[in-house]
């Protein structure tokens, strides 16, 4: 081996590929729950308290503003969780290879869309 | 030589562990709740209150707290160790390192107070 090799481990500089752009999501995705998880327990009380909490989950079901951040933070969990469930399954030593990545990135990708969709239609 | 820096277990195979477990339970409980919730049509609040009123429910939605607690920690740890270098952040890096692993252990001792409030108070 060369010594001199020239080493690029500057990250900004790098074409990252889908599956790389799905991991860094995966990764940002999990810090929008941990910050969300805040407003689903808030939900979560305002649902379990009264019945009037129920109905209108604390308020936020009442207004567009409240359903979108109820929208968002729940589409980051299935994202995370879309994602999580690719990594399980690469633990299991499937879909590992060159080829497959970028397939289980689309995968992830098109399932997340489609609950995206059935959260936003559940929502409103 | 390799220092030893844990976050949660007493090495990264341990962590690695716990993070696929404390998943796996995180996503059965999630299942679990969206089917109930998929299958009740129209759900009421005494279905809901139902739910969390049983003792086996209430212990499986504690467990998927504290799986969220440990799963939260070894990531929000993983973050900071990659981001909040001395590299990228210069001679503060420790300090501000150590300060947002800590902000992020209090939020997840009162998310996990908050729930055992919540799901006792029903």
């Amino acid at each position: 081996m060369k010594d001199k090799r020239p080493v690029n481990l500057d990250i900004g500089t790098i074409d990252l590929p889908l599956a790389a752009l799905t991991s860094i999501t995966h990764r940002v995705s999990g810090v929008i729950v941990f910050v969300g998880i805040a407003i689903l327990l808030w939900l979560f009380d305002a649902s379990l308290a009264s019945e009037e909490g129920f109905n209108s989950l604390g308020g936020l079901a009442t207004s567009f503003l409240g359903k979108l951040i109820l929208w968002g933070v729940l589409a980051a969990l299935a994202y995370h969780m879309m994602a999580g469930c690719k990594h399980l399954l690469m633990d299991f030593g499937i879909g590992e290879t060159k080829e497959a990545a970028p397939i289980g990135a689309k995968v992830v990708i098109v399932v997340s869309i489609v609950l995206f969709v059935v959260l936003g239609v559940w929502i409103w | 030589m390799v220092t030893s820096i844990t976050s949660l277990g007493r090495n990264g195979l341990y962590d690695w562990l716990v993070q696929r477990v404390s998943a796996v339970v995180l996503l059965l409980w999630f299942l679990y709740v969206a089917f109930f919730v998929a299958t009740h049509a129209s759900l009421t609040y005494d279905d809901w209150r139902g739910l969390f009123a049983q003792t086996s429910m209430r212990i499986f939605t504690l467990a998927a707290l504290l799986s969220l607690c440990a799963h939260a920690w070894i990531g929000m740890w993983t973050i900071s160790t990659d981001y909040f270098t001395s590299g990228l952040l210069g001679s503060k890096a420790t300090t501000i390192r150590l300060l947002f692993q800590l902000a992020t252990l209090a939020v997840l001792v009162i998310y996990l107070l908050w729930c055992v409030l919540i799901l006792w108070s029903i």
